[in-house]
């Protein structure tokens, strides 16, 4: 299936140079595919559907009837990143979870970067995922945040940008696993000449990160709190609990007794030293957060803090998140590292300053409009293709409270083609990597690839009809 | 091994035992009409409807027993909890829950299982070509057991898979003896019964079997090998034999020893069978054995589930041959969070 027809539409194309050729990394890959006769194209995407189906590779779609499974959308045609190009990615990443760890250790203990007026004491009060409940917890090891999922985007000049520090419950590296799975069947020959980087050690680093937080127990116990079979993510909960080989367990399992955290199994409690959970901070204790979780377990931020169990990622952590603090990320690194910043945050205007927003208002149709702590696509306008009535309004909301409110210009997002009824057409496409933080910082060769399969469409999320490609990180 | 993951591991295997055996049960009937002379066609089908014990179900939403009728309740009908895509969703729905428990060969034939009987459900094919479609259940089943077997360490949730599927078997395959009793047609003439007698152990893939222990057909020796065979895996007996080693080695406890109630009621139930004759049975009455039978199945059922699966409240024994389902409830499903 030839690609003469393609077109990169003046996009920045991860495949192809502006003017139609191909890139030197993609090249292997483009005459492969070129290669194939339609059908044949054709029925591998077949093939990597139906085998994401008899897997049961789905996650549940919120507001669309309780429990309904959707398989997330896979296209066959990879993103490759060239090596020297991962490298530096490498190392931005690295630079920013380290510097991100240090600023939420400040910001629950002495809270130095606030005394020394970088960052404004009301920002941090004010911030949603701020928990009082860990001032002055003492993480093991001082690791707060060991799983991130950093989004990065490039803008048509290609340049790559943070678009999103995601610390409380990144998900989405099962697909990274399962997609190069289904790639590896699909395309051999293509996959054994491009010399890519394997993602397949993540659950190793995982689970060695897991027993790094315990670092007084010979054998320590390593269980996966999930919220339950109907959470988006249960997929990649179960995936990752068997991979490791550890324990899947739900709140209900769980029951801390003699100051301890035990699950309930068919012999008795069992002791747990250290729990991975996908339960946000609301619902892990109902004695600590919210009283009306059901999802969590009773009294174990108290076992937390006594230093009997260990918590990944740490309660807290979410404070990162925010979008208004994202925009204090390059002063941070200035500030605790002396450094410069390696990867660039995306321009950011944030509407509790006069300036800022009186900006934003003005040029709403140009600019994208973020909650400040929302996830998943939620809570967003994307300027240049809302109606007015949807600008009028993000013009309230940003009024009535604009703490909560960020913007940043419109990106050109970078494009790779899609299959799209036998033909290739470019789609928009985010990168979310994954770093593990235990001994050291590890970054997940690769990452999920997030594609706008709608045409023109800039939002990658999987609740908002996004798919998800293979990413081939070169090993040169 | 968590309790809650037991639970569903028994669970899992217990419904997939009941749709392959409700496709037998089916399949047996659907012979046995073809066999007959077909006058009291509809009361055979209403029959199974009753051997099944899910008639009150079944009358709350059809106002005709007819052979489309019965095969749509029991086969695809959203509000009969036994039937069989009801079944192999809650066995998926099980599977679900212990992902990382069990292989992922496992999960991968229960979900294609699943499509498969989706699939057959939305394209009313099943009524076309009945037979086909449960050779086809029957067949997804026995590889979802085999794949069990060879990809699953033969552990503790093994053992709860086993325990599980053969206290189905059990329950089952004594209803498939009673589908005979059930028959109302009694004007039989020696062929025609020994004719349904021979669809009575196809039903339960035995009538080979049969033949090479038996060779000819009497009721007496059909009732004997499918109740009390040592050997044959569908038998009761084998059943119970298999039933009562897995609860062992799930406790440890030697063989022939009881220290929890479940133990002791299944030794119990073992135990009477083993000194039990064909004569007793058909002397005290067919139907009335094996519903006592099934009395005592479900109790040793609640006993597990008090002893393994609910670490907080206690059932109550009750006595009845109602065909026990999971009492397991999805605390957590009412609740959701976002997740990046």
């Amino acid at each position: 299936m030839s690609f003469s027809a393609y077109r990169t539409d003046g996009f920045y194309d991860e495949l192809f140079e502006s003017d139609g050729r191909p890139r030197a990394t993609a090249q292997i890959l483009i005459d492969r595919l070129s290669s194939l006769s339609d059908l044949e194209i054709a029925r591998r995407q077949q093939d990597a559907e139906t085998a994401f189906l008899r897997m049961g590779i789905t996650f549940n779609v919120y507001g669309d009837g309780a429990g309904t499974e959707k398989i997330f959308p896979f296209d066959l045609i990879p993103r490759i990143v060239e090596a020297k190009e991962w490298e530096w990615i490498e190392r931005g990443l690295k630079q920013r979870i380290h510097v991100l760890n240090l600023f939420i250790n400040d910001i629950y203990h002495d809270q130095k970067i606030i005394k020394d007026g970088v960052i404004p004491e009301e920002i941090i009060k004010s911030a949603k995922s701020f928990r009082p409940q860990c001032l002055g917890l003492k993480p093991p090891r001082g690791i707060w945040c060991h799983v991130t999922g950093t989004d990065l985007v490039r803008n048509g000049d290609g340049t790559v940008y943070v678009l999103e520090d995601n610390l409380r419950c990144p998900s989405g590296v099962s697909y990274v696993l399962e997609n190069r799975q289904v790639m590896k069947r699909t395309f051999p020959q293509v996959f054994e000449k491009s010399h890519v980087r394997p993602v397949e050690d993540y659950p190793n680093r995982l689970l060695d990160a897991l027993h790094y937080v315990c670092p007084n127990i010979e054998n320590p116990c390593a269980a996966l709190m999930t919220p339950g079979i109907y959470n988006s993510a249960y997929y990649e909960h179960a995936f990752l609990a068997q991979q490791m080989g550890i324990e899947l367990v739900e709140g209900r399992d769980l029951v801390v007794a003699d100051g301890q955290l035990n699950m309930r199994t068919t012999k008795g409690l069992r002791r747990v030293d250290v729990l991975y959970r996908r339960v946000d901070d609301d619902f892990l204790d109902p004695e600590a957060f919210r009283a009306d979780s059901m999802l969590g377990v009773a009294g174990l931020m108290e076992v937390y803090k006594s230093g009997r169990v260990a918590l990944v990622n740490a309660p807290g952590t979410g404070i990162a998140d925010d979008k208004v603090i994202y925009a204090y990320v390059p002063a941070m690194i200035k500030y605790y590292l002396k450094e410069d910043p390696i990867l660039s945050n995306v321009p950011t205007y944030l509407c509790w300053e006069k300036k800022d927003r009186d900006h934003t208002l003005a040029n709403l149709e140009k600019l994208v409009v973020k909650a400040a702590n929302e996830s998943g696509g939620y809570g967003m306008l994307i300027g240049p293709s809302s109606t007015a009535a949807q600008r009028d309004e993000f013009a309230a909301k940003i009024n009535a409270n604009p703490r909560n409110y960020i913007a940043q210009p419109t990106l050109s997002l970078s494009r790779v083609p899609v299959l799209v009824n036998s033909n290739y057409e470019g789609r928009h496409v985010d990168l979310r990597p994954y770093i593990i933080y235990g001994k050291d910082i590890y970054v997940l060769p690769g990452g999920l690839t997030r594609v706008a399969l709608k045409k023109g469409s800039l939002v990658v999320n999987s609740s908002q009809g996004g798919g998800s490609k293979d990413t081939w990180v070169l090993f040169r | 091994m968590l309790s809650r993951v037991a639970d569903s591991i028994f669970w899992m295997n217990r419904y997939i035992e009941r749709a392959e055996n409700v496709a037998r049960f089916i399949d047996v009937n659907w012979h046995l009409m073809l066999d007959s002379d077909g006058s009291a066609a509809d009361d055979q089908w209403l029959a199974l409807v009753n051997t099944t014990g899910d008639h009150a179900e079944f009358a709350k939403h059809y106002d005709k027993v007819t052979r489309d009728n019965v095969i749509k309740f029991l086969s695809f009908d959203e509000n009969n909890g036994n039937s069989i895509l009801r079944c192999v969703r809650a066995a998926r729905e099980n599977a679900r829950t212990v992902r990382d428990v069990i292989s992922s060969e496992m999960w991968e034939q229960i979900n294609t299982f699943h499509l498969m009987v989706r699939e057959a459900s939305a394209s009313g094919k099943a009524l076309e070509s009945p037979h086909e479609f449960f050779n086809q259940v029957k067949n997804a089943s026995h590889l979802f057991l085999g794949i069990t077997d060879t990809t699953m360490s033969h552990g503790e949730g093994w053992n709860f898979a086993r325990l599980g599927q053969m206290i189905e078997r059990c329950d089952k395959t004594s209803r498939i003896l009673d589908v005979k009793y059930n028959m109302l047609n009694a004007r039989n003439t020696a062929d025609a019964d020994a004719i349904q007698w021979a669809a009575i152990l196809k039903s339960a893939s035995a009538l080979e079997m049969y033949r090479k222990t038996h060779r000819r057909i009497t009721p007496e020796r059909v009732v004997e090998f499918l109740m009390f065979d040592f050997e044959f895996p569908r038998a009761v007996l084998f059943c119970l034999a298999a039933a009562d080693h897995a609860l062992h080695s799930i406790t440890h406890t030697p063989q022939g020893q009881a220290k929890m109630p479940a133990e002791q009621l299944m030794s119990e139930l073992y135990r009477d069978l083993t000194t039990t004759t064909v004569s007793d049975v058909l002397a005290s009455g067919l139907h009335q054995y094996v519903d006592a039978l099934q009395t005592r199945l479900n109790q040793v059922g609640i006993a597990i589930d008090n002893d393994f699966f609910s670490s907080e409240e206690t059932l109550p024994v009750k006595k009845s041959t109602q065909i026990l389902t999971q009492t397991q409830t999805q605390g957590a499903s009412v609740q959701t969070q976002k997740q990046g």
